[in-house]
């Protein structure tokens, strides 16, 4: 494969679009919100499976008849499947079995429960805050490591990409009003490594032509990794992607907003090294000279 | 790079060998193991309960306050020390003084001090005091004393959570310690979590009162389970604590379930001088507050032995009996988290789990085969190799494998060829300036390793977070990248590598395309 495409005169009009996006996902998190899970937000949610196809508005309302207060109930895979969430203020121990009791009486069938989950106000917090200081963990982690291999210029550059990734991925769970639980951020940390893993890849051939090409220019230079790396790049994104989309379609109802996520994140991470990671060298001017100020830090 | 000395080779292959051939562990049956090592599945996989249990010790912290109230009066009026307007609030004392010196001296004695002892192992006393306006002093637990008061009563509702999970019988049970207030209890194969949830939200403190219309003690009310209001002495005349067994009994007359017990020497005691005493009254059974019956005391109970009835279904007589034999928790607990999944939906997780596993692993292979030709089929020997190696590893720690957990494996499927695609790429590189294969080959694989080994680490960084901070499920993810991304360098740099030097060096001198 024998490629010449001139990537850092789209960077402009990529960044622009970088930008819009970054700061349109900024706003739908802080004004629309981000749709948090049990986890994070407390309640419990049960999946259960009926012996005969109902509404799921009967179960709605045989459940509002309850006054549990906000409930939510959507099909879940399958017919017969139902996925169950309430918002519970009080913890009341014995409110799965009332709610068991209730629906199979109301709805004149077999009602099992598959799947109970239930939250308790504080350890939701617990478990958002403990998520908020992984995810910050994670991206100080790799500037640091970046930072120890490279230059500042790349540290900040791969941390910039990678917030890019985070924030547009949440936005987009914002704006489709996606649920945010556990295993999303168990996702959103892996593209987090995922990002890291192709904005270094780039980074790396960026290093090693600058003192190959000394004379070239940080954006010809820029160009030309892109490109010799681009290969790879496709390569690598689409075996990912095939696995992923196999769990998308194929690993059941629990996997699917995880898988989601991932995709997204594959998609967006290998965008965003080529558009937003190596852009940012532009930026600061790296050169030759750059990397020979500290020079013991280079691993040939 | 592609020579490869007989020990190399020797010891990649035995390598792969040793920790692949634990993955083979997997296949044996399960109420048969040969060797006792495989895969533990997950909650979520095999069915089962999680709950998170934090204990709430209000009511243990007041009561021991109030027992502190009257020997703090004793050694104040031993010490000839002036207070006034003592008052208890729920969990901190307010009173007045004169001598803020004198009341440190007698407060703070390190020798003889029965009310605030000294703990040793956190150089602290038990209570602490702090100065409000007008010579008023508030006494409470000190943030050490509250730390062995909430420990004690972990420690404590810890064995007894134990003793009643064993009694019900469940397989396999996990009970530990997190953090200062919480119990983690995971329950593999539980098929009714509500009942375990009902034996552990329940202290079963147990005792017996006599309803009595006036007592020197104080009277309670309580509503009985006939509905009738009783007033029950606050005298309590024996408790739980003295019962050494209990078992569910079904009463001959009436064929109803009742619960028998025996009673200690001192509980025989006890009871059999109340129940001398109070021929002709009734006496309350009353469980964490609620009276179970009040029977008429008919004739004295000296043996030692005694039933309750109190119209039970005969699972509530069983539930009770093995309450009342594994004894009182010290506090109340609360259900903070839970998780539950039935053993079918696990089952369907495992089959949706595999079968995606399987399609995402043959469609990687399929496109490395159409990409690389017969370097694509090194690398898909690698990546077979790679799981292999993956689920040996796995078996060697025996680690949980989780839903999450499967999608970490089928996401390394994805990303393991990643070390392969890097390398093949670079090889293609060199060969469009070199002439020479074996010799395209071999700075292909050293100029690629350092990019390969970056680009993991940093993958295997946000694993390690991941697993630090992630819990249940999450852990098994991250547990199955990280370990995955350690076989994936080992196939890719040892494996594959030593496949295509023989491919290359057997070849050198035709054309070779990748």
């Amino acid at each position: 494969m024998i490629k010449d495409i001139n990537f850092v005169s789209k960077f402009k009009k990529a960044n622009i679009a970088s930008i819009s996006i970054f700061i349109l996902s900024i706003i739908f998190i802080f004004f629309k919100g981000l749709n948090y899970g049990i986890d994070f937000k407390g309640g419990t949610l049960i999946e259960l499976r009926t012996e005969t196809t109902i509404e799921a508005s009967s179960i709605r309302d045989s459940l509002n008849s309850m006054n549990l207060g906000d409930v939510n109930v959507k099909n879940f895979g399958k017919d017969g499947d139902y996925l169950i969430k309430v918002e519970q203020k009080d913890t009341n121990n014995n409110l799965i079995p009332r709610i068991k009791e209730t629906l199979s009486s109301n709805l004149n069938t077999e009602v099992d429960f598959r799947r109970v989950e239930n939250v308790g106000p504080k350890v939701s917090a617990e478990l958002l805050e403990s998520s908020i200081i992984a995810i910050s963990l994670a991206l100080a982690a790799m500037l640091f490591y970046i930072w120890v291999r490279f230059e500042w210029q790349f540290s900040v550059g791969s941390i910039i990409a990678l917030f890019h990734d985070v924030v547009i991925t949440l936005g987009i769970f914002s704006i489709l009003s996606l649920e945010i639980n556990l295993s999303i951020i168990a996702a959103v940390l892996t593209i987090v490594g995922y990002s890291m893993n192709d904005t270094v890849v780039i980074y790396d051939r960026i290093r090693e032509n600058l003192f190959k090409y000394t004379k070239i220019s940080i954006s010809d230079i820029a160009n030309l990794s892109i490109n010799e790396t681009l290969s790879r790049t496709i390569i690598t994104s689409v075996t990912t992607l095939l696995a992923l989309v196999s769990i998308y379609i194929l690993g059941g109802e629990i996997l699917r907003g995880f898988s989601f996520a991932m995709i997204l994140g594959v998609l967006i991470g290998t965008y965003s090294s080529i558009f937003v990671a190596s852009p940012i060298l532009k930026f600061f001017k790296v050169s030759y000279k750059t990397l020979e100020k500290n020079e013991e830090k280079i691993v040939p | 790079m592609l020579n490869f000395s007989k020990i190399n080779i020797l010891s990649i292959y035995l390598i792969f060998f040793l920790i692949s051939i634990f993955s083979v562990l997997n296949l044996q049956d399960q109420d048969n193991l040969i060797i006792d090592k495989k895969v533990n599945l997950g909650l979520d996989l095999q069915g089962g309960s999680y709950l998170l249990l934090e204990i709430n010790s209000d009511s243990l912290v007041e009561e021991k306050l109030q027992s502190k109230v009257i020997p703090l009066k004793k050694i104040f009026k031993d010490n000839e020390f002036n207070y006034s307007d003592f008052k208890i609030n729920k969990n901190f004392i307010t009173l007045k003084i004169d001598n803020i010196e004198n009341f440190e001296f007698i407060f703070f004695s390190k020798k003889n001090n029965p009310v605030n002892p000294y703990i040793d192992n956190y150089r602290s006393f038990e209570l602490d005091y702090e100065e409000l306006e007008n010579n008023y002093i508030k006494i409470s637990f000190s943030k050490f004393g509250l730390l062995t008061i909430n420990n004690s009563a972990l420690k404590q509702s810890i064995e007894i959570v134990r003793r009643r999970i064993d009694d019900v019988g469940t397989k396999e049970p996990t009970i530990l310690q997190r953090g200062e207030k919480r119990i983690l209890v995971e329950l593999p194969g539980l098929k009714d979590p509500e009942r375990i949830k009902n034996l552990l939200g329940k202290t079963a403190q147990l005792n017996f009162r006599l309803v009595s219309e006036n007592s020197e003690f104080g009277i309670d009310e309580l509503i009985s389970d006939t509905g009738e209001k009783l007033k029950i002495s606050k005298r309590i005349v024996m408790s739980g604590e003295n019962l050494i067994d209990a078992q569910p009994s079904i009463q001959n007359q009436q064929n109803e379930p009742t619960v028998s017990f025996t009673l200690d020497r001192l509980g025989a005691q006890k009871f059999g001088r109340a129940t001398t005493d109070n021929v002709g009254k009734r006496l309350a059974i009353v469980l964490d507050g609620n009276i179970i019956s009040a029977p008429n005391i008919n004739e004295p109970i000296t043996s030692g032995n005694g039933m309750i009835s109190g119209n039970f279904t005969f699972q509530e007589a069983t539930d009770l009996a093995l309450l009342l034999r594994s004894g009182a928790l010290p506090t109340p607990l609360n259900v903070v988290e839970e998780r539950s999944v039935g053993p079918d939906l696990g089952e369907d997780s495992i089959k949706s789990g595999v079968t995606s596993l399987i399609v995402g692993f043959i469609l990687v292979i399929l496109f490395m085969f159409y990409k690389y030709k017969i370097f694509g089929l090194v690398a898909n020997t690698a990546l077979v190799a790679n799981l292999l190696m993956l689920v040996g590893f796995l078996t060697i720690l025996e680690a949980t494998l989780t839903l999450p957990g499967i999608a970490g494996i089928i996401l390394t499927v994805g990303m393991a060829v990643d070390a392969n695609v890097l390398i093949f790429e670079r090889i293609k590189e060199e060969l469009k300036t070199e002439k020479s294969i074996i010799h395209a080959f071999d700075t292909g694989y050293s100029k690629a390793k350092i990019t390969v080994l970056d680009a993991n680490i940093t993958t295997l960084i946000a694993a390690i977070i991941l697993f630090a901070f992630g819990s249940g499920p999450v852990k098994g993810f991250a547990i199955t990248l990280g370990i995955g991304i350690i076989t994936t360098l080992f196939t890719a740099y040892f494996l594959a590598r030593h496949l295509s030097s023989i491919i290359v060096l057997r070849n050198s001198n035709k054309e070779i395309n990748i």
